[in-house]
């Protein structure tokens, strides 16, 4: 097991000021080769000015099946969305 | 090259960026004036979330109707997180939640002033979604644009959640306003006593401001304290006018050739006097956080126990 490598998920921010997108996953034998491979794998093209990796088995992720318990409740609560309240005359936007 | 060499090319290479409108990320090198000057900011800025749930929380066990209450919970819970969002953002800068907490505790880190009134009635929870949220959302989104990163994205999430916020609250002044003649009364009454507080929020004149220059320059600001009062005070205007309330304000007109509305004098020694501290409710506010606080210890406590325990499990598994 010791000798084999590891999956790293892989994180590019294509342009200062965005957030880093998930943009695939690669193996390697630690973060900075990882981090060179990602390099080479998916920054080809200066796609991005800045490179995350987070090893696979690190990240915690909630399942599809755990949806309704996760986010079902907000449904009904429209309330929460600036559309429901209407405007008087007069007024256009607020 | 030496020390003093690098930093100067350094300094060159951030001010440019700057200058060509690119954000600055958290593993830049950035000047030491620029972080502490961002951290202060936004940590002020996430107090303000988290301190202001409290006027609002006042009402939510006495808001008028069922929906009205799960409305105001979910106007509530949106500040908590956007004090989350703000506190996550200055942790970037290098500096720990505790640090952020016992700052405002020992009132070395401000937060907005307005918080700082308390909330009498139920048009209050009007008042304050209509008008402190509208000079909120004024005042973020200019910083949607602001040079640091991490703070513009936290502005971009923020806003978008804000909408629904200040429309709750026009919406409660307006049904009042369509009510009883003592209910009317109640509006008018929240908003004579909201108005002037929220025309500070905006801070002092541009020509006072203390930290508003260098702010400017870095982009960590990018429109002028009465240049967004001025935006404010033109919206809320009409929005008041259309639902039947009057403006506070006896200098208050349309000045056709500045294609802006005049207003009176802001009452600045009252804004002194409530920020550094002798507002009307400022020791309850900070004394109610310091407690919630301290009582929820044993929680931290707890879970810190707990995670300690499934570690040395997992250790003994493996
Ligand atoms: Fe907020
Ligand atoms: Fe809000």
């Amino acid at each position: 097991m010791a000798d084999q490598m590891q999956l790293y998920e892989v994180f590019v921010r294509s342009r200062r000021g965005l957030d880093h997108k998930h943009v695939g996953s690669l193996h390697a034998d630690d973060s900075a080769q990882a981090l060179e491979y990602a390099r080479d794998v998916y920054t080809r093209r200066g796609e991005g000015v800045s490179i995350w990796v987070v090893a696979s088995r690190d990240i915690t992720a909630s399942q599809e099946s755990d949806c309704e318990s996760f986010y079902d409740p907000l449904d009904d609560k429209p309330y929460r969305h600036a559309a429901m309240y209407e405007l008087p005359e007069g007024v256009d936007s607020l | 090259m030496d020390k003093a060499n690098v930093s100067e090319t350094e300094e060159r290479t951030f001010q440019a960026r700057i200058d060509a409108e690119e954000k600055i990320e958290p593993k830049d090198w950035m000047p030491e004036k620029y972080r502490r000057n961002l951290i202060r900011q936004i940590s002020q800025h996430a107090h303000s979330e988290v301190i202001g749930e409290q006027p609002e929380g006042n009402w939510i066990t006495r808001a008028p109707s069922l929906e009205r209450k799960a409305i105001l919970m979910a106007k509530v819970q949106d500040e908590a997180g956007h004090g989350l969002y703000l506190y996550a953002a200055a942790e970037t800068l290098g500096v720990t939640r505790e640090e952020l907490i016992d700052r405002l505790h020992t009132g070395a880190s401000k937060y907005a002033s307005i918080f700082n009134y308390p909330s009498l009635t139920w048009a209050d929870i009007g008042a304050i979604g209509w008008l402190v949220d509208s000079a909120a959302i004024v005042n973020q989104v200019s910083l949607q644009n602001t040079s640091y990163g991490p703070y513009a994205r936290a502005m971009v999430r923020i806003c978008k959640e804000e909408s629904f916020h200040q429309r709750q609250g026009y919406n409660i002044m307006m049904t009042l306003m369509k009510g009883a003649k003592l209910q009317r009364e109640m509006a008018q009454d929240a908003l004579d006593r909201w108005w002037w507080p929220s025309l500070m929020m905006f801070g002092p004149h541009d020509g006072e401001s203390a930290h508003s220059a260098q702010s400017m320059k870095w982009k960590i600001k990018r429109r002028s304290n009465d240049d967004l009062r001025q935006q404010f005070v033109d919206q809320a205007v009409q929005q008041a006018e259309a639902i039947g309330l009057v403006v506070p304000d006896p200098d208050l007109k349309w000045n056709d050739a500045r294609g802006h509305y005049d207003f009176g004098a802001i009452d600045w020694q009252e804004f002194e006097r409530v920020i550094s501290g002798n507002g009307p409710c400022n020791r309850q506010r900070l004394a109610h956080h310091k407690n919630a606080h301290d009582e929820g210890a044993w929680v931290r406590e707890a879970m810190a126990a707990h995670e300690a325990k499934q570690r040395s499990k997992a250790r003994d598994v493996a």
